[in-house]
């Protein structure tokens, strides 16, 4: 895991990647103890089912009213930033994105950049566009922070270096930060994090950040945050750059605090995070500090193929809490790595088929289970399991079936489509059942002992030698 | 498998076509239905929750979050808050203390430390001139809070020219003085009482405990990149 550059690989390897994980008896423990954790935390945020259920409907009406409006809400955002002194930026992919940002450090010879938790910036690669232009990206949050020394990507989208212990932690730092000592004490290694990276918030001429919310009435970024890196990120340097999905807007101020309550409950059981940073301008005359420069970078990156169809639009509802990961008895058994995705877990299987084309994802919708955790946690109502189901077909059907999604087909099997259709045929219809069952029954000596990946771990699967229809038959 | 270069077809390749703007909002509105649902009233859903509690009743559920949060509470009054200050820099040891001279309560706090034992700094210009100071030198703040929530033990703060963004946010030990007549139940009712929605400052924020960090084997841990101190002097109703 430690080569870089680290590049997102999904489908290829996908199998593989699990099965290590799987196999690997502490990192088992620890996945399954941090879910735990994690669920326990939440549950204690939501004591009353009812206001819970409530709460959630109101969070999903907010967001399918912001997707309903879309291009008017993106259009009124763009308009109040600019008029707040905001620049705007559309992106249309990963490119163009990275191209604009590093425009803006150009164009103000910015060389030290510090970054603020940005799951986008990790999606478009940011950092590798970065080093490429010589300009130094940190990353500033003490998980990311982490998982940049080792060369690794985040493994969940809130809690990005839960893969790893205090002691891989301890280690990496006292080899890569010169005169640490090794402690696996964590206020001392948090400690060590904080001193290096003050200088970096001292020294950097541009800061980088994602949005939790764009709110389109007021023209304001809002970001939720723990550790200040984030407050830091985007007030110390002369310049900030805040980079979001299309998707993350909301039209009314007064939409914020349910979204901002559901958010925080859901993903780590806090009921509200240490900070709530709400930017609406540039320094203003007069004001001592701030950025005299803020861009916003709205990105499509493949949102617009979802938002085409009423069904997978509900996708784009996602306000980002991991709740559905940390939820997902797959993830919990696989980590967030073994997906090769930016966003792992149920909500990584039904975006990613749209930042990246079912070519490159076919495997991921199919890593569920469809127990329904996800959908049941989710605190907009996304229904993911109706999701991946829809998008495992979308796979699966004959390519060119007139679907407009990138990739379908991609898992299309001429033999497996013939084996359902007749599987179909035959248990649609009772006279073809009846002679089948009676067939497979009298002929159940002619099960073949291996069956492929069932027995890899199971015992054969066998008919019955007489059918339930025969013994009632006997009863009678 | 197949693997395609562009997985979105006709996003680079049709420099042609208007600007990423255009073709963004011009795929989005040729899919949109719209107008299907009504803008959601959040007041709808807050109004039947109301408490209606006391004031006293507020400012004792503000407390008991914020300490839960590891926030230091103390209650105070116009009369005592600068000697209580004065008490808390001492037994903290502190020698400096950035504050406002130009705000009320900044002035009377420079008084009351006038000639004892902690050195008050203003921020009397732009971060520019001072930047490697108040990273390294300075060891507390002092700002006063717009507001707070009960709910959630918040504070609110709108940082200005006089108290600035980074004052509450790089010296290890912040000191919030806050008006107990100001604390609201939640977020919602504060910006729906102030009407934020009618013009918000260039930085709005809440703070709900000292900067803290679990992102070590979800081990809780403080002072991560904001102050690893809060303090807040919570002023009672005379």
């Amino acid at each position: 895991m430690s080569e870089k550059p680290l590049h997102f690989m999904p489908t290829e390897g996908f199998r593989e990647r699990s099965k290590a994980v799987v196999e690997n008896e502490f990192l088992q423990k620890s996945f399954r103890a941090a879910m735990d954790f994690l669920m326990t935390k939440r549950a204690a945020q939501f004591p009353d089912a009812d206001e819970l259920e409530s709460l959630r409907r109101l969070g999903e009406r907010i967001r399918q009213n912001s997707l309903d409006k879309l291009p008017a809400l993106l259009t009124q955002l763009e308009t109040n930033l600019t008029r707040n002194g905001i620049h705007v930026h559309w992106a249309e992919n990963a490119d163009q994105a990275n191209a604009i940002i590093l425009d803006i450090c150009k164009k103000h010879g910015a060389k030290r950049m510090v970054k603020g938790k940005s799951m986008v910036s990790e999606e478009i690669e940011f950092n590798h566009a970065a080093e490429a232009a010589g300009v130094e990206a940190i990353e500033t949050d003490m998980g990311e922070y982490i998982l940049q020394l080792a060369g690794e990507k985040p493994s969940h989208i809130i809690m990005p270096a839960i893969h790893k212990t205090k002691q891989q932690i301890a280690k990496l730092f006292a080899e890569q930060i010169p005169g640490v000592a090794y402690t696996e004490d964590v206020d001392a290694l948090i400690q060590i994090g904080r001193t290096v990276l003050r200088q970096k918030f001292l020294e950097a001429d541009i800061g980088l950040s994602g949005v939790n919310f764009a709110v389109a009435e007021t023209g304001t970024l809002c970001l939720v945050e723990n550790e200040g890196n984030g407050r830091l990120s985007t007030t110390a340097p002369r310049v900030h750059v805040a980079i979001t999905g299309i998707e993350k807007v909301v039209e009314k101020l007064e939409h914020v605090p349910p979204l901002f309550s559901l958010l925080t409950r859901s993903a780590t059981g806090q009921a509200v995070t240490t900070y709530f940073n709400m930017i609406s301008k540039p320094r203003q005359p007069g004001e001592k500090d701030g950025p005299e420069e803020v861009h916003l970078v709205l990105l499509d990156n493949g949102r617009t193929q979802p938002y085409a169809d009423e069904e997978l639009r509900k996708t784009l509802q996602c306000i980002r809490c991991g709740a559905c990961m940390n939820h997902c008895p797959v993830y919990t058994h696989i980590g967030g790595h073994a997906y090769g995705t930016t966003y792992p877990g149920p909500i990584g299987e039904i975006i990613s088929p749209h930042l990246m084309g079912l070519e490159a994802t076919a495997t991921l919708p199919s890593a569920s289970s469809l127990c329904g955790a996800c959908g049941e946690v989710c605190p907009v109502k996304i229904p993911i399991p109706d999701l991946l189901v829809r998008l495992r077909s979308e796979i699966n059907s004959k390519p060119g079936s007139g679907s407009p999604l990138q990739g379908q087909g991609a898992g299309y099997s001429r033999l497996m489509t013939a084996v359902w259709r007749g599987w179909a045929a035959i248990y649609a219809n009772p006279a073809f059942y009846r002679l089948y069952s009676w067939l497979v029954s009298r002929f159940n000596w002619l099960t073949p002992a291996g069956q492929g990946g069932w027995t890899s771990v199971r015992t054969p699967l066998r008919p019955a030698p007489k059918r339930l229809r025969d013994l009632l038959a006997e009863r009678e | 498998m197949r693997r395609t270069d562009s997985p979105h077809p006709g996003v680079a390749s049709r420099p042609d076509g208007g600007s990423a703007r255009d073709r963004i909002l011009a795929r989005l509105k040729a899919a949109q239905a719209g107008g299907r649902y009504p803008t959601p009233a959040a007041g709808e859903w807050y109004g039947p929750r109301d408490r209606n509690e006391s004031p006293a009743e507020r400012a004792r559920r503000f407390q008991a979050n914020m300490e839960a949060a590891r926030a230091e509470v103390y209650r105070v009054n116009d009369g005592n808050w600068v000697e209580k200050l004065r008490e808390i820099l001492a037994a903290k040891g502190l020698t400096n203390l950035l504050l406002a001279p130009a705000t009320p309560h900044g002035r009377l706090a420079r008084q009351g430390l006038t000639g004892g034992a902690v050195a008050c700094l203003a921020y009397d210009r732009p971060i520019e001139a001072w930047k490697p100071a108040l990273f390294n030198d300075v060891q507390a703040s002092l700002t006063a809070a717009r507001g707070a929530i009960a709910e959630t033990g918040s504070l609110i703060l709108w940082p200005d020219a006089d108290e600035p963004r980074l004052m509450s946010l790089v010296p290890p030990v912040h000191i919030v003085l806050v008006d107990a007549g100001t604390i609201h139940a939640t977020f919602f009712d504060a910006l729906q009482a102030e009407n934020w929605a009618a013009g918000l400052p260039t930085n709005a924020l809440l703070i709900s405990s000292p900067s803290k960090t679990a992102d070590i084997q979800q081990t809780l841990a403080y002072g991560a990149h904001g102050p690893k101190e809060l303090v807040v002097l919570l002023k009672e109703v005379a």
